[in-house]
């Protein structure tokens, strides 16, 4: 579900938007980073922020 | 062996956490990329239906009961714990509290990811609805030979 929300979320940009998605570590972290890059968009970064909580940055 | 990335679902039932099955699934595979419909047929018109809350849809009083009985996406019941209606409740609290979408959610990023919705037309004309009373991001009415046209080449999943 992650992901679908940050499809919906990067459909809304232009291109050369960023977009900073805030996601629990596990299936989102592993899945997002990868889909996003499938499907064209570029992963800026990926860091810890807290807990299990981390932010990954994409550039449409 | 399916190749193109294409998933068709078939709607049959109308309980909440089999609708919740088929949208997580259709949103799923359309956020990566995949061509998704669904097919909502005899039960799983419910989901579909504009008048949400229960309404005495139907062409002759037979058919109004069941549009009364069936109210839409807020009134779908679990296929099993429902404690005449405590379950559905008890599951979108816990859905909630874990940050999981909820059913409405999952509908509403169908439509905005273009997953196709198609409403089965045997199904209509027994519980006697109309087009007009599903919601307008349903695409077409259709039948089964019709459906499998446009599943070709896909994965079909029956739920």
């Amino acid at each position: 579900m992650t992901f679908v929300k940050t499809k919906i979320e990067l459909a809304k940009l232009q291109a050369g938007d960023i977009l900073e998605v805030l996601l629990s570590e596990g299936e989102p972290l592993d899945n997002v980073p990868r889909n996003a890059v499938d499907q064209g968009y570029e992963v800026l970064s990926v860091e810890h922020v807290e807990g299990t909580t981390h932010k990954v940055i994409i550039k449409k | 062996m399916s190749d193109t990335k294409k998933l068709s679902l078939i709607a049959f039932s109308g309980d909440f956490d089999k609708l919740t099955a088929v949208f997580t699934l259709a949103t799923g595979a359309a956020a990566v990329g995949y061509e998704v419909n669904i097919f909502f047929t005899f039960w799983g018109l419910d989901a579909i239906k504009k008048k949400q809350g229960r309404a005495f849809l139907g062409a002759n009083w037979l058919t109004k009961i069941f549009g009364f009985m069936m109210g839409g996406l807020k009134s779908t019941p679990t296929s099993r714990f429902n404690f005449c209606g405590a379950g559905p409740k008890i599951f979108r609290y816990l859905m909630r509290k874990n940050n999981v979408a909820t059913l409405e959610e999952l509908v509403e990023a169908a439509k905005v990811l273009g997953v196709n919705l198609y409403a089965c037309e045997m199904a209509m004309h027994v519980l006697g609805l109309k087009k007009e009373d599903f919601i307008p991001e349903v695409k077409d009415v259709l039948g089964v030979a019709t459906f499998l046209q446009l599943s070709e080449g896909g994965r079909t999943m029956f739920i």
